[in-house]
């Protein structure tokens, strides 16, 4: 048995170090740096709900991008001035109800995460009944349609020409704090019970139900949970922006957190963290791939793909090099 | 009388695009039968053929009915490849590794892509004759909606010879039934999944090739709807199934067109078609249209 204080000592060091790092960082860096840092954070969220459906209950989500979408808009359009809107719904007013509403953000963010995550219930109930590919390739749907429903809500979303003019509430300390309480809650929900069953849906379906364990309600709970974050994290990055479309909505994103959870490893919050800050000031330090300028023999101006094209070989690499270390279900047997 | 002629417009429209849909609902329906996997790749496999067809025409001097042969040949040894380095390796591995692998593959070559042809939209040179007109009552139709059909149907006939007809369609046949026992008897495993990748990418090419001729504008990101697309219809006829691909690639195109034809206010969601199609058939009948029942195995 490992003794109880020791990890939590560990841990509380951890936490101040990188509050104490974080003060330094928004003190002495420039805007830009701590913008990456910002997004750092956001991605950790990001990373750990992906992780909670697919790493800690094995089941295999690709809808990512569409919470994300979901929670982006409800903070966009909550916490967005009156007079603002009025300017960006030029091509059609927007819906009465919430022309005259401006919440603060930490009401906006809650808002954003429980309408995704009643989005994530309402999606998950009739679709986890599905196995792993199908169950991707459904998920992917619904990311698809939600973005599709959201480039053709007018009055709503404001539909392809998006919001302009969010208000920047994203900090620092939003990000991080968000992420610590992510941290916090996925331990907390992976040592509890609900923990174990998710942990043991992954490892095998039959054996978890003849168990005991309702299989339904601890995927849908799981998937809840999921978008739930994915949702707050989507508003903090649309409050970190000040502007999004449908368009930033699309699969590249989902696939951006799938990068970080399989390096992180399924299944391992510290992992996770770690890896969704390298994969983000990666993505940033990599950018001179997409500038650079001359090779000699090949020229690459201004080309967004070479930074992905490096990102993906990396995905495939870990994937063939890690194989069985990455957790799965159905074996061939 | 105009609302004919209209209505005839559609139809061929749809019975041209649920043509190449099934093109390339095949490719995915094979490598599902045998591996059980989705290869997302297929896509972007299917933009490699209009690419390699588009630079086959400008810059070479070969003629260009010779690069529609060409070209998917090519293709289809690239998609051999593919599986040789990205899915090869983790045969043995869970699936959703696999899965993972494959979600890789399809950016490394969507990215590939617009490092080496650029994302800035080019133009497929459609042949002259293949970009005509014709009167048909009234009725003004490109060839190439006659063409696409056409092509597709002689290459199912084909297609269907090979697979129910020759040695190598049984073996690919009793894989697909039944994975460990075929490979117990003696059958080239490795042979039969390369033979299968070769032909999924080479139709797709095909697919490829006559897409560009009905909408001339290539991007290195072209292949990434129309590959989920085709993977839906394989899904809604019944994955693992050939006929069914094809069944599901004529339902998705003449579902859409009739979509925006008879609903212009849906206009817009035309791409969510197919998503919700995709849904609603995977809550009501998971198998698909002609797939066998999904059995749970322990």
């Amino acid at each position: 048995m490992k003794s109880k204080g020791k990890p939590s000592v560990i841990l509380v060091v951890l936490l101040i170090l990188t509050i104490v790092g974080l003060f330094l960082a928004s003190k002495f860096l420039d805007s830009y740096k701590i913008r990456i840092i910002t997004l750092s954070g956001i991605y950790v969220t990001l990373g750990l709900s992906m992780n909670l459906i697919n790493g800690f209950t094995g089941m295999f989500s690709l809808g990512h991008a569409g919470f994300m979408a979901i929670g982006a808009y409800t903070v966009g359009i909550l916490t967005m001035p009156i007079s603002m809107k009025e300017m960006n719904f030029f091509m059609q007013p927007i819906v009465p109800c919430l022309a005259n509403v401006e919440w603060g953000f930490l009401p906006a963010l809650l808002a954003a995460g429980i309408v995704a995550g009643l989005a994530g219930f309402l999606i998950g109930a009739p679709v986890l009944r599905l196995t792993d590919d199908y169950l991707a390739i459904a998920t992917l749907g619904f990311a698809e349609i939600i973005r599709v429903v959201f480039t053709n809500t007018q009055s709503l979303t404001n539909g392809a020409l998006g919001l302009k003019g969010i208000p920047n509430y994203t900090n620092i300390w939003w990000s991080w704090g968000v992420a610590f309480v992510t941290i916090w809650f996925m331990a907390f929900l992976i040592r509890g019970s609900y923990g174990k069953a998710f942990l043991a849906i992954k490892e095998d379906e039959v054996a978890a139900r003849s168990m005991g364990i309702n299989l339904f309600k601890h995927k849908v709970m799981s998937f809840s949970f999921g978008s739930f974050f994915a949702g707050v994290a989507g508003g903090l990055l649309a409050a970190l922006l000040g502007t999004i479309d449908p368009n930033m909505f699309r699969i590249t994103l989902t696939f951006n957190i799938l990068l970080i959870v399989v390096l992180g490893g399924l299944g391992n919050i510290g992992g996770t963290v770690v890896s969704a800050v390298v994969v983000t000031v990666m993505m940033e330090a990599l950018r001179f791939l997409d500038e650079s300028i001359n090779l000699g023999f090949i020229q690459l101006k201004g080309i967004p793909g070479m930074r992905m094209v490096v990102f993906s070989m990396i995905l495939i690499l870990v994937v063939l090099i890690k194989r069985e270390g990455l957790p799965g279900k159905t074996k061939r047997v | 009388m105009g609302d004919f002629s209209i209505l005839f417009q559609h139809l061929a429209n749809g019975i041209s695009l649920g043509s190449l849909y099934a093109l390339i609902a095949i490719g995915y329906t094979m490598v599902y039968g045998i591996l059980r996997l989705i290869n997302f790749a297929h896509g972007d496999i299917f933009m490699l053929g209009v690419y390699i067809t588009f630079y086959g025409i400008l810059y070479t001097p070969i003629p260009w009915w010779l690069v529609f042969l060409i070209a998917p040949t090519i293709t289809g040894f690239i998609g051999l490849l593919l599986e040789k380095i990205a899915y090869k390796p983790l045969r043995e591995a869970p699936r959703t590794t696999i899965l993972i692998s494959a979600i890789g593959a399809s950016f490394f070559l969507q990215n590939l892509g617009i490092v080496i042809f650029g994302g800035r939209p080019r133009a497929f040179p459609v042949p002259r004759i293949l970009n005509r007109v014709i009167k048909l009552g009234g009725v003004s139709i490109n060839v190439v909606a006659f063409i696409i059909p056409t092509v597709t149907v002689l290459l199912l006939v084909g297609l269907n010879y090979f697979i129910n007809k020759t040695k190598t369609g049984m073996a690919m046949r009793a894989l697909a039934k039944d994975y460990e026992t075929a490979s117990l008897m003696g059958i080239d495993v490795n042979k039969i999944i390369s033979i299968t990748f070769f032909l999924g990418s080479f139709l797709a090419a095909v697919g490829g090739i006559m897409w560009g001729a009905r909408y001339p504008q290539l991007m290195p990101l072209m292949g990434t709807m129309p590959g989920l697309k085709s993977f839906i219809a394989a899904v809604i006829g019944g994955i693992g199934n050939i006929t069914g691909a094809v069944i599901g690639g004529f339902i998705l195109g003449l579902g859409e067109i009739m979509l925006v034809a008879l609903l212009p206010r849906l206009t817009g969601y035309r791409d969510a078609f197919a998503f919700v199609l995709l849904i609603i058939i995977l809550l009501v009948k998971p198998s698909g249209i002609m797939g066998d029942k999904i059995t749970e195995k322990v």
